[in-house]
C-alpha cells in the first residue's frame, strides 16, 4: 500500500466531527506551528517540503509565499481556491465533504506563515451541503479556540470565512476568483500586478488550492524534508488523482508521486484495469483543459521509458508526444470512445464558461465550438480541421488569463493524434452520426 | 532646491531608440516615436479597448499584442509570450517587435477576424463610417476574406435614453462605455451581462441612462454601436467640416468640435486627440442642446490628423496607402552579403585563378563519369 498523506484518516467514521479528527492527531500541526515555530520558520518548511500547487499549474507553493509582498500597515490576505469545477476533477470536493478540518488546519497553519488575519475558503456554489460542512466545522474549531481571537493563547487572531462562489468556471482563475470575492463579476484581471502583491481588495493575496493547503499539517508534524523524501525529483509527496471514465473503478485516488502510468490504470490498488473486454484508446491525464493522448503514447514517453504520474514524465517531449498532470483529473478512454464528440463537448464547455472579456476567447471558442458541432454532425468540410488548428493557434497565449490555452490544447492535441478520426467523420458523414458511432480506422490500441 | 529627474529608460521599439520616463508602457513609447516623426504613426500598435482618458482600460480586446525579444537589459530573456502593449510598462533595455515581427502580424489578423465574426460589415450605412476604429485595424491589419460560416449574432436595436441609441450587433465588447459609466458619473446603470459571446451591453432593464454626461460613451465607442439620436443617419462624417468651438458651461470644460453641413451644426463632439480619444469629457447640455453657432465662440478648423477620411475628405487611391508590413519585415530581416572579402584586381592572379577553377571543374566531371 502506498503511503498516504491527506486520505489517511478519510474513512475512519465520524472523521468530519472535530472530536474524532483530534482523537486521529488532528491540530497537533497547528499546536506545534503556533507555539514553537515562526511563521518564517513555516514558510522555509513549505519551501523545503516542495509541494507544487495542486490547482493545476504546478508552482512551487513555498516560493509562491516567498513572494508575497510584506507592506507595513496593509492586511494580508489567503484565499482557499475551493472553486473546483474542471471537468473530469473532483478530488478537492471529495476531500472537504470526507475530511472538512484538515483543510481547516491547513489553513490557519498557512495564515500564520503568511501574517493573515482574516482568510477565505471561496467553495463552488453549487457545493452547498460542502459549504455547511466546512461552515460547521469551523464553528466547532472556533469552539475549541483553534480559530478567532488569540489562537491557543499565542496572541494571534485568525477568522476563516466560507464564501460560496459565484458558478462559473472562470471563477477557479485565481484573479477571476479575486473579483468574485470582492463581489464584482468574475472576470480575470490583466497580470502584472500579480495578487502577491495586489490581490484581494489591492492587498498581498496568497491564492492556494485546497490540495496544496490541506498537505500543510503533515508537513509540519514531519517536516518539509520528509514530505521532499516521497516522489522523485522536482514532483515531492503524493497527489489526489480524480479518475474517472471507462476503468473498472472509478474513484479519487491518493498516489506517491513516481507511480506508473501503467500501475496507476491496471493496478487493482487504483484504477483496476479497463472495463473488461476492452482496449486503451486516449487519457486526459490533468482534466479536460490538457491534451489528450493517444494509446501509443500513454504509458512509454516518447523515448520508450516508463511514463511515471510527476509533472515532468507526463509533460516529457511537451505537447508533441506529452501532457500534463493538471488537477489529476484522469480521464481514460476505451475504444468506444469518439474523440472528436468528447473534443466537441470538452469545447462546448469551455465555450460556455468563457468569460467574454478579451477577443480570441470570446469568439474563438464559440467558433471551435460550432465547427466541431458541424463535424460531428457531418456537415463538416476537409478545410475545417485546418481551420480548427489554425483557431486554437491564434487563442492560445493570446489571452488574459489560460482559460483560452484550457480552450486551445484539447483541440489541436486531438486533431494532433486523432486526425484520422476527423477524416473519417467529414467523409463518412452517413456512417459517423449515427448512435454510437467510433472510428475505429488505424488507431494503436494496447 | 533642484527638482531631480526620473532617470529615463531606453527602449528599442521596431529598431528605433527612444527614451522614456518610468512608468510608461509601451504603447505610450510608440506614440511617443509617432508624435516625434508622423511617418512613423504607422508603428503605433492598433488599440480597440484601450482609452486613455480612462484608467484601467485596456488589455481586452489584443488587437495591440506585440513580442518583446528582450525584457530589460537586466534580464535580456524574451517574453514567452506576446504582451499587450497598452498596459505592459517599459523596462530600461526592453527590445520589442511590432510591425517587425511575423507572430504579431499573423495574431493581428486572427484578432481582426475575431472581431468581425460578430460585427456586421455594414459600414454603408452605419454612423461611425469614416471614424471606426474596427475599419482602420480592419484596413491595416486584417485580410480580404473571413473563414467564418457560422450564423452571426443580431439583437434588436435598445433604446437606452432619449439621447443615445445601442445597437448590440455592432459591439465588439470593448468595455469602454463601461469605464465611462463607471469613472464619470455618480451612479452606473450599465454593464455588461452573460457571458463568453453571449455576452453583451445593456442597462439594467432596459433602463434609460439619463445623467448629464451619459452622452460620452458615445465618443468612447471605437465602433458604432453607441449612437447619437440627434445625429444619426444625418450625414456622412467626411461631409461635414469639424471646427473647434467652447462656451461656458457650469458642468464641463466647454470645449468642442461643432461638426458643420453648410451653415447647419449636425452634431456636437468633444475634442479627442491624435490617437481619437476624448482630451476633456463634455457634459449632454453642450452636446445636445446647443446646436446653434450663436451659442459658440468659434476657434477656427479642427486639425485632423489620423482620421484619414476626414482629413482627405475623399476616398482617394493615392491617398489612402495600406501599409505594407511585410515589405517592411522583409527589409528588417534582410541579411547583407558578406563581401568583406578583397578585391582582386591583378590580371595575373586571375589568370591562375581560371586555370585552377577549369582543372578542378574537369576533375569533378571526370570523377563522375567514372562512377
Amino acid at each position: 500500500m502506498a503511503r498516504k498523506i491527506l486520505t489517511e484518516h478519510i474513512n475512519v467514521p465520524g472523521i468530519e466531527t472535530f472530536d474524532v479528527y483530534r482523537r486521529q492527531g488532528g491540530y497537533t500541526a497547528v499546536e506545534k506551528a503556533i507555539k514553537t515555530m515562526t511563521p518564517e520558520e513555516v514558510v522555509e518548511e513549505a519551501k523545503k517540503s516542495g509541494v507544487r500547487g495542486r490547482g493545476g499549474a504546478g508552482f512551487p507553493m513555498g516560493m509562491k509565499w516567498g513572494f508575497l509582498a510584506k507592506p507595513e500597515g496593509v492586511p494580508r490576505y489567503l484565499v482557499c481556491n475551493a472553486d473546483e469545477s474542471e471537468p473530469g476533477t473532483f478530488k478537492d470536493h471529495h476531500l472537504m465533504k470526507s475530511i472538512p478540518h484538515l483543510l481547516i488546519e491547513g489553513m490557519i497553519i498557512s495564515s500564520y506563515a503568511l501574517g493573515a488575519n482574516k482568510s477565505f475558503i471561496y467553495v463552488r456554489g453549487e457545493l452547498m451541503y460542502v459549504i455547511r460542512i466546512l461552515e460547521k466545522a469551523i464553528a466547532e474549531a472556533k469552539a475549541q479556540g483553534f480559530l478567532g481571537k488569540n489562537i491557543l493563547g499565542s496572541g494571534y487572531d485568525l477568522e476563516l470565512v466560507v464564501q460560496p462562489g459565484g458558478g462559473a468556471y472562470i471563477c477557479g482563475e485565481e484573479t477571476a476568483l479575486l473579483e468574485s470575492l470582492e463581489g464584482k463579476r468574475g472576470n480575470p484581471r490583466n497580470k502584472p500586478p500579480f495578487p502577491a502583491v495586489k490581490g484581494l481588495y489591492q492587498s498581498p493575496t496568497v491564492v492556494n488550492n485546497v490540495e496544496s493547503i490541506s498537505n500543510m499539517p503533515w508537513i509540519i508534524n514531519n517536516g518539509g524534508d520528509a514530505y521532499a523524501a516521497i516522489g522523485i525529483g522536482r514532483s515531492t509527496g503524493t497527489k489526489l488523482i480524480s479518475a474517472s471514465g471507462h476503468i473498472q473503478k472509478p474513484g479519487v485516488y491518493e498516489i506517491e508521486l513516481g507511480v506508473s502510468v501503467e500501475e496507476f490504470i491496471n493496478s487493482d490498488e487504483y484504477c483496476g484495469g479497463i472495463r473488461k473486454g476492452h482496449h486503451l484508446k486516449a487519457l486526459v491525464a490533468g482534466g479536460s483543459s490538457v491534451p489528450i493522448l493517444p494509446a501509443n503514447l500513454i504509458m512509454k514517453t516518447a523515448n520508450g521509458e516508463d511514463r511515471l504520474m510527476t509533472y515532468e514524465s507526463l509533460s516529457d517531449g511537451g505537447f508533441a508526444t506529452g501532457t500534463m498532470l493538471g488537477s489529476g483529473g484522469f480521464i481514460v478512454f476505451d475504444e468506444t470512445a469518439c474523440i472528436v464528440r468528447n473534443t466537441w463537448n470538452f469545447s462546448r464547455f469551455y465555450h460556455h464558461e468563457s468569460c467574454g472579456q478579451c477577443s480570441p476567447c470570446r469568439e474563438g471558442t464559440g467558433w471551435m465550438e460550432k465547427v466541431l458541432h458541424r463535424i460531428e454532425h457531418g456537415h463538416g468540410s476537409m478545410h475545417d480541421i485546418d481551420l480548427l488548428v489554425d483557431i486554437s493557434k491564434k487563442i492560445e497565449g493570446n489571452t488574459i488569463c489560460p482559460l483560452g490555452d484550457a480552450a486551445a490544447w484539447p483541440v489541436a492535441s486531438a486533431i494532433r493524434h486523432f486526425r484520422d478520426e476527423f477524416v473519417w467523420h467529414i467523409t463518412h458523414p452517413q456512417e459517423a452520426t449515427q448512435p454510437g458511432a467510433v472510428y475505429m480506422g488505424e488507431m494503436a490500441l494496447v | 532646491m533642484e527638482e531631480v529627474k526620473p532617470q529615463l529608460l531606453k527602449i528599442t521599439f521596431d529598431g528605433i531608440e527612444v527614451e522614456v520616463e518610468p512608468g510608461t508602457t509601451i504603447m505610450q513609447a510608440a506614440r511617443k516615436i509617432a508624435e516625434a516623426d508622423e511617418s512613423q504613426g504607422h508603428l503605433v500598435p492598433p488599440a480597440m479597448c484601450y482609452y486613455k482618458p480612462l484608467p484601467v482600460s485596456g488589455g481586452k480586446c489584443r488587437a495591440c499584442l506585440v513580442k518583446v525579444t528582450a525584457g530589460s537589459a537586466k534580464d535580456p530573456r524574451p517574453m514567452p509570450k506576446l504582451v499587450p502593449s497598452c498596459i505592459t510598462q517599459v523596462q530600461d533595455g526592453m527590445v520589442v517587435e511590432n510591425t517587425t515581427n511575423q507572430a504579431v502580424l499573423d495574431t493581428r489578423r486572427g484578432i481582426v477576424e475575431f472581431l468581425l465574426i460578430n460585427h456586421p460589415l455594414d459600414c454603408p450605412i452605419c454612423d461611425q463610417a469614416g471614424e471606426c476604429h474596427l475599419q482602420d485595424f480592419a484596413f491595416e491589419h486584417g485580410s480580404v476574406k473571413t473563414r467564418y460560416e457560422e450564423e452571426r449574432r443580431t439583437f434588436d436595436k435598445i433604446d437606452i435614453g432619449p439621447y443615445v441609441q445601442l445597437h448590440m450587433t455592432r459591439c465588439i465588447l470593448c468595455y469602454r462605455c463601461v469605464y465611462t459609466a463607471d469613472q464619470i458619473t455618480d451612479k452606473r446603470v450599465h454593464g455588461v451581462m452573460n457571458r463568453g459571446d453571449a455576452s453583451e451591453i445593456s442597462t439594467y432593464i432596459e433602463k434609460a441612462i439619463d445623467n448629464d454626461f451619459s452622452g460620452n460613451v458615445i465618443d468612447v465607442c471605437p465602433v458604432g454601436a453607441l449612437t447619437d439620436k440627434t445625429f444619426r443617419f444625418k450625414n456622412r462624417v467626411w461631409f461635414s467640416k469639424p471646427e473647434d468651438a467652447h462656451r461656458e458651461c457650469d458642468k464641463c470644460c466647454g470645449k468642442v468640435t461643432l461638426w458643420y453641413r453648410g451653415e447647419e451644426v449636425i452634431r456636437v463632439t468633444a475634442r479627442k486627440n491624435t490617437w481619437g480619444e476624448v482630451n476633456d469629457f463634455i457634459c449632454n447640455t453642450c452636446r445636445f442642446e446647443k446646436k446653434q453657432t450663436s451659442d459658440w465662440v468659434l476657434e477656427g478648423p479642427t486639425k485632423v490628423k489620423r482620421s484619414s477620411v476626414i482629413s482627405a475628405n475623399k476616398y482617394r487611391k493615392d491617398l489612402i496607402a495600406k501599409p505594407n508590413f511585410a515589405l517592411k519585415l522583409a527589409a528588417s530581416q534582410f541579411k547583407k552579403i558578406d563581401d568583406s572579402r578583397p578585391y582582386i584586381t591583378d590580371p595575373e592572379t586571375i589568370r591562375h585563378l581560371s586555370i585552377e577553377n577549369n582543372e578542378k571543374a574537369n576533375h569533378r566531371s571526370l570523377a563522375a563519369r567514372n562512377n
